[in-house]
């Protein structure tokens, strides 16, 4: 049977909310696609990451439109999803620039965020059936 | 805090090959072999390039 407008237009929408919910939450969206053990792996790997990252006193840049540089980073860092908001809500991620982690700890938060936007291209890909 | 550059890069490895391996392949061993081996590229590969740009001044 051909799969109808409706048909495609519900397996659209079904995949954006898959890639939603892998955004906001690292590795949810593998686990909504019954992808448990995926899932689970990049829920751990990755929120211990950010959390190295914030530990080590690295910096979630805000978005500054004048320092593209910044607003690059802001970007990265806002892919592992909510996490990126709750850390700001709770004060955390501030930067302290003098200290010797500094750096380590935004290389940390920055490439979290950037393999979180990957794990959405592949929750994504898994979600069209391709995987 | 008290932590070592290689410390740090062998963390920063780790979370990666654990990222990526997990990603690129669906195998459990596989998983597991393609990780260990991009961990220990990572590794070696630091250091090998520490010790290459030692040798260059600043």
């Amino acid at each position: 049977m051909r799969a109808t407008t409706a048909d495609r237009e519900q397996s659209a929408t079904y995949t954006y909310l898959i890639c939603l919910a892998a955004w906001a939450v690292p590795g949810a969206g593998h686990l909504l696609l019954g992808r448990i053990r995926k899932g689970l792996t990049f829920l751990i790997a990755l929120t211990l990451m950010f959390l190295s990252g914030l530990w080590l006193e690295g910096r979630l840049f805000p978005i500054e439109i004048k320092q593209p540089l910044v607003a690059l980073a802001a970007l990265a860092d806002m892919g592992i999803g909510v996490p990126f908001f709750i850390a700001r809500q709770a004060g955390a991620g501030a930067g302290r620039v003098v200290a010797l982690t500094y750096e380590y700890g935004n290389a940390f938060l920055i490439v979290a965020g950037l393999m979180n936007m990957l794990v959405v291209l592949d929750a994504f890909d898994i979600a069209q059936g391709r995987k | 805090m008290n932590t070592s550059h290689l410390a740090l890069m062998i963390l920063f490895a780790l979370y990666v090959s654990v990222v990526f391996g997990t990603l690129m392949r669906d195998d459990p061993k596989e998983q597991l072999r393609f990780g260990a081996q991009l961990f220990a590229a990572f590794v070696v590969g630091g250091i090998a390039l520490g010790w290459i740009l030692y040798f260059f001044p600043l």
